[in-house]
């Protein structure tokens, strides 16, 4: 889970049975960038905004295997913990802070809004 | 949060302040009489025994008992009197006073008083807390009839056991640490066990897919039902419990409930007394709440943000706080935890952080003859976490490391063999590296258990001259089994040649040294029916595989299990996943299925009507003889497929590996030169084989004259109809590369045409590699070798006739239908949406 000791206000973002292992799902954010929610194989929970460094694939979509995502575009792998590219590929995708408490997700939530997009 | 050192300076005094009797020393009263509250005493005790008066009140009846323990005597190993871990002597001698059986009900704060339920008022200088958890009952109707219990303390035990003295069926609701120790007890006691678990995995906070996995059979193999996935809708009975329902409706027959989803802190009374509570009850790094005398410690306090439900950060927790009682002021860190499963005879531990990621790697274990995986998980040199099922030896050994963020790159290579082997590397005199102990193997030592091959054989094939795995698993059979010595052989390989060594055939992916070929014969060989499964077995070098082998998987597996294996739809890439294609822009298009290019007024009609009702900015004719509607959203899908269903239409699979289209031309029924009835034809053959999932796209046309309008000969299936009969072509491609088909034979009837038609593709999904057309398969195996199987074998085509027949009764049912229905409702909607005021306003 990425920087759960963020400070901040967080939003709720409902139960975590909501997304099962090795799924992902999304979250429009009006006025702002979607963002993909993702429960990997391992159980752990990530947050990155739902477009492809490369050419904004949507992550959500793409195949989760460890702590990466392949993205269904041009497979392109994505770290789901930093947002960067793998391998020999170049480029990086704003990751949300998240935590898990009592069984529910939570978002930072300047980092959900401050997304806005380009 | 502000520090508090926990001691009044004015009324405690200094060094040499003298204590007359007990009556003038400080008041230390206890809520809770369980693992943190005793500890925390014993520390105390341990550093300046005469400073404190000490009152523990607990609600429980009993002395304080190991708690973890509880497992053991509900599985008949231990009885309470050997989980005792303070008798009534110790209370006594140490001038305790324990009101057992006696919940504390309030907190006056400010007039330093605690008050039991029973209305006993005491009064306190420092007060602790150390109330620990409550079990979390889901609210689910039926939760309070009698014979729904939790697994928390002594009475849950006696209820379970008075139960089990009955006999009958039990479930447990939760597959997590507490529900799988309350499983197994039970079962031993008699009961038939269902374990119902939310999850798709059991114990998903601890273990990943491939040790849940492992568990998961080995308990059904002990005879337990374990439904994962599974979620409880209610507990139903008539005035006492008679069974669970779950939301799909399966109802499991039950006399004893128990509910073991979690815990919460107990933090009830510290909230009323109105301490600063979160989670848990807030305290610093001395156990100090936001009131200086009041401390709290154990699993209901909140430290730094995190709450515990483990003993081991008790036991720090309670240093901490005996230190700063007793004036030296350590100060509590934080802990990190291990877990081991209380199940005699299944060995479990997990431990740190096991997630992956980025400048992580995993190193990797798997015998699967033993039943043991082992992950250990390193980053930067230093383990970061730990998952071992079967063999947990190493765990502590692993966890030292880990807490004392040892530098392991020394042993790195050795590592995951264990302590012992690291230790026998490192003794061995720079003999570290693991090609030196396989060097100081004797001749005799065995290299390949399964099939018997000695290290002497395994030299004395490669100096033979096999150069390389293959030729060594060819001709000596080491590592040709189970292949979980194909390290080993690799290093003999190096040993033997140096840099001589010829590189084998490419294995399926980075994740395996298996081929495709290899991984398609064990699966079928040693009856593997799952991926994680498949993973296990065939030595996976990564706890779940990557994009290109999961798939693959997916694919071998639900081609030797045609009806029984259960699509793992999240090793499938979006387009088949969606039963769309994914656009550039995130949209999708959906192309309905047009039998043999035909279609009428109502297709057309309701394709219109979907155009329109859902703004599809395009739609097209494709080069497949349908139509293409693109632009439609995620969130459409469903309702875009019900309006099509409605008209009679079906998926096309235009995004699948699978049959795409059978494209036709005009035939004898029309057309000046038509020979057959080529679009009769086609229409029988998609009816046939529609819906088949295959290693890669397939296409067939059927042309009824050789001017071959539907470009037969470019397909990978292609019937070009003449006067007497219809010519079969296979493997063409109109790709890439292009190809012209390779003529299989001539047959006379149209029935004949359809069966070679089937027996071929299924020769081809059984045989070709994942992600091979037909071409390149063909290429490489040779049109002949595809002859002698279908043309000039009759009973082997009328077998894989009837194998594919067998695969479609099957997959024949249309994935749109389902969708529509709401199946998997989730892969369309988004989780919520996020309007924040100022953009709503
Ligand atoms: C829609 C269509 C073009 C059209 O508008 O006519 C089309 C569209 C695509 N083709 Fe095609 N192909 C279409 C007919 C063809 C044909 C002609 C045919 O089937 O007679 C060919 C050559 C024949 C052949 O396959 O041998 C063809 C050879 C390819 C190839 C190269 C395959 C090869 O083996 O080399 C690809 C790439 C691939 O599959 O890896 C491809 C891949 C694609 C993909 C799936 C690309 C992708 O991955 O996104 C396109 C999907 C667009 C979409 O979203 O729908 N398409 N594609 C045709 C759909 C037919 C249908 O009704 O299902
Ligand atoms: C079946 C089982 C198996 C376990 N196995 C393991 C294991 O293998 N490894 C591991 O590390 N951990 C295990 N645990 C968890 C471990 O037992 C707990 O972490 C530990 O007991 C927590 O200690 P505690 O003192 O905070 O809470 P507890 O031990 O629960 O003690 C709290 C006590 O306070 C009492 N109390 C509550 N409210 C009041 C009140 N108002 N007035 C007076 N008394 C009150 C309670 O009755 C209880 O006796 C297991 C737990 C269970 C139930
Ligand atoms: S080429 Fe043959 S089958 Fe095609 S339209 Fe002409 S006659 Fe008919
Ligand atoms: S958009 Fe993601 S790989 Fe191209």
């Amino acid at each position: 889970m990425t920087h759960s000791n963020a400070v901040g206000e967080w939003l709720d973002i409902g139960p975590v049975d909501q997304i099962a292992p090795g799924h992902a799902r999304t979250l429009p954010v009006r006025g702002g960038e979607e963002i993909a929610i993702f429960h990997t194989l391992d159980n752990q929970f990530y947050a990155l905004v739902n477009a492809c460094p490369h050419k904004r694939g949507p992550l959500s979509q793409g195949i989760v295997h460890g702590s990466v995502v392949t993205c269904p575009l041009h497979s392109w792998n994505i770290s789901l913990k930093t947002g960067h590219a793998l391998g020999n590929d170049e480029g990086c995708v704003p990751t949300i802070p998240l935590k898990l408490d009592a069984g529910r997700i939570f978002l930072l939530r300047e980092a959900v809004l401050g997304k806005k997009a380009a | 949060m502000e520090f508090h050192d926990g001691i009044d300076p004015v009324a405690n005094g200094g060094d040499d302040m003298i204590v007359p009797s007990a009556d003038v020393r400080q008041h230390l009263v206890v809520v809770g009489n369980g693992m943190a509250g005793c500890r925390a005493v014993e520390e105390l005790l341990a550093r300046d025994a005469g400073r404190y008066r000490v009152t523990i009140f607990g609600a429980e009846p009993h002395v304080n008992y190991n708690r973890i323990m509880l497992s053991p005597v509900l599985a008949g190993e231990k009885d309470f009197e050997d989980i005792v871990i303070n008798d009534r002597a110790w209370y006594a001698d140490n001038g305790i006073e324990l009101i057992a059986g006696e919940p504390v009900a309030a907190i006056d704060r400010a007039a330093k008083t605690v008050t039991s339920l029973s209305g006993r008022t005491v009064g306190y200088d420092k007060l602790l807390i150390a109330t620990g958890s409550d079990p979390f009952i889901i609210p689910v109707p039926g939760k309070d009839l009698p014979g729904v219990i939790s697994f928390r303390d002594m009475k849950d035990v006696d209820m379970m056991l008075a139960a089990a003295a009955r006999g009958g069926d039990a479930v447990v609701i939760g597959g997590g640490l507490l529900g799988l120790e309350a499983a197994h007890g039970l079962t031993l006691r008699g009961m038939k066990v269902t374990v119902i678990h939310l999850m798709p995995t059991l114990m998903e906070r601890q273990l990943d897919e491939a040790a849940g996995w492992l568990l998961k059979t080995a308990l059904e193999g002990r005879g337990q039902t374990i439904l994962t996935g599974a979620d409880t809708a209610e507990i139903y009975g008539d005035g006492k419990v008679e069974g669970v329902r779950l939301k799909d409706g399966t109802q499991i027959p039950a006399s004893l409930v128990v509910m073991a989803v979690g815990i919460r802190p107990s933090v009830a009374l510290a909230r009323e007394a109105g301490l600063d509570v979160g989670r848990g009850i807030k305290v610093d790094d001395h156990m100090v709440t936001s009131d200086p005398d009041v401390l709290a410690v154990g699993e209901c306090v909140e430290h730094d943000g995190n709450v515990y439900g483990l003993v081991a950060p008790l036991w720090d927790m309670c240093r901490s706080l005996a230190d700063g009682l007793t004036d030296r002021h350590t100060g509590y860190k934080g802990s990190v935890t291990s877990t081991k499963l209380k199940v005699a005879g299944l060995d479990v531990f997990s431990a740190g952080d096991f997630s992956g990621g980025e400048g992580c790697e995993d190193i990797v274990l798997r015998d699967a003859s033993r039943g043991v995986y082992k992950r250990v998980v390193v980053r930067n040199d230093r383990i970061v976490g730990a998952v071992l099922y079967g063999d947990t030896t190493d765990g502590s050994w692993y966890f030292e490391l880990l807490k004392k963020g040892e530098d392991i790159s020394a042993i790195r290579d050795l590592l995951i063999f264990g302590q012992a082997y690291a230790a026998l590397g490192a003794s061995g005199g720079g003999a570290l590296d693991p090609k030196a102990a396989v060097a100081a193997l004797s001749d005799d030592a065995e290299i390949c258990g399964c099939n018997g091959v000695s290290k002497g054989q395994v030299v004395a094939c490669i100096a033979a001259g096999n150069g390389s795995l293959d030729a060594v698993r060819g001709s000596c059979k080491a590592s040709a089994s189970c292949g979980s010595c194909t390290g080993l052989v690799e290093t003999l390989l190096a040993l033997t040649l140096g840099d001589d060594v010829q590189s084998g055939p490419k294995t399926l992916c980075k994740c395996t040294s298996f081929t495709h070929d290899d991984v398609r014969r064990e699966i079928v060989a040693q009856g593997i029916r799952s991926i994680p499964e498949a993973m296990h077995k065939l030595h996976w070098s990564t706890p779940d595989g990557c994009a290109s082998c999961r798939p693959a998987l997916n694919y071998y597996l639900l081609c030797a299990l045609p009806g029984d294996y259960v699509d793992d739809q999240q090793s499938r890439f979006v387009n088949e996943r969606m039963h769309a294609n994914i656009q550039k822009d995130g949209t999708y298009s959906v192309v309905p299925r047009m039998w043999g290019g035909l279609t009428n007024p109502r297709e057309l009609r309701a394709i219109a009507d979907v155009v329109e009702k859902y703004n599809a900015p395009m739609v097209k004719v494709t080069g497949g003889q349908r139509l293409d509607i693109f632009g439609i959203r995620k969130e459409d899908l469903p309702a875009v497929w019900a309006d099509l269903n409605a008209a009679g239409m079906v998926s096309g699979h235009a995004y699948g590996k699978s049959l795409r289209t059978v494209k036709t031309c005009v035939g004898s029924e029309w057309c000046r030169f038509g020979t057959q009835d080529s679009t009769g034809l086609g229409v029988k053959t998609e009816r046939m084989t529609w819906g088949s999932w295959m290693p890669h796209k397939f296409k067939i046309a059927v042309s009824g004259c050789p001017r071959n309008c539907a470009e037969a000969t470019i397909k990978d299936f292609g019937v070009v109809c003449v006067d007497s009969g219809y010519e079969l072509h296979v493997g063409g491609n109109g790709g890439i590369h292009i190809r012209a088909t390779d003529l299989l034979c001539k047959v006379a009837t149209e029935q004949e045409a359809l069966d070679y038609c089937a027996a071929f593709i299924q020769l081809y999904r059984e045989e070709a590699r994942y992600l091979e057309r037909t071409a390149p398969w063909i290429e490489r195996v040779g049109v002949d070798y595809v002859k002698q199987r279908i043309v000039e074998d009759e009973a082997g085509r009328e077998a894989l006739r009837s194998r594919f027949l067998y695969s479609q009764s099957f997959s024949q049912e249309d994935p749109w239908a389902r969708r529509a229905a709401g199946d998997e409702a989730e892969l369309h909607q988004h989780l919520a949406e996020v309007r924040p005021l100022e953009t709503v306003a």
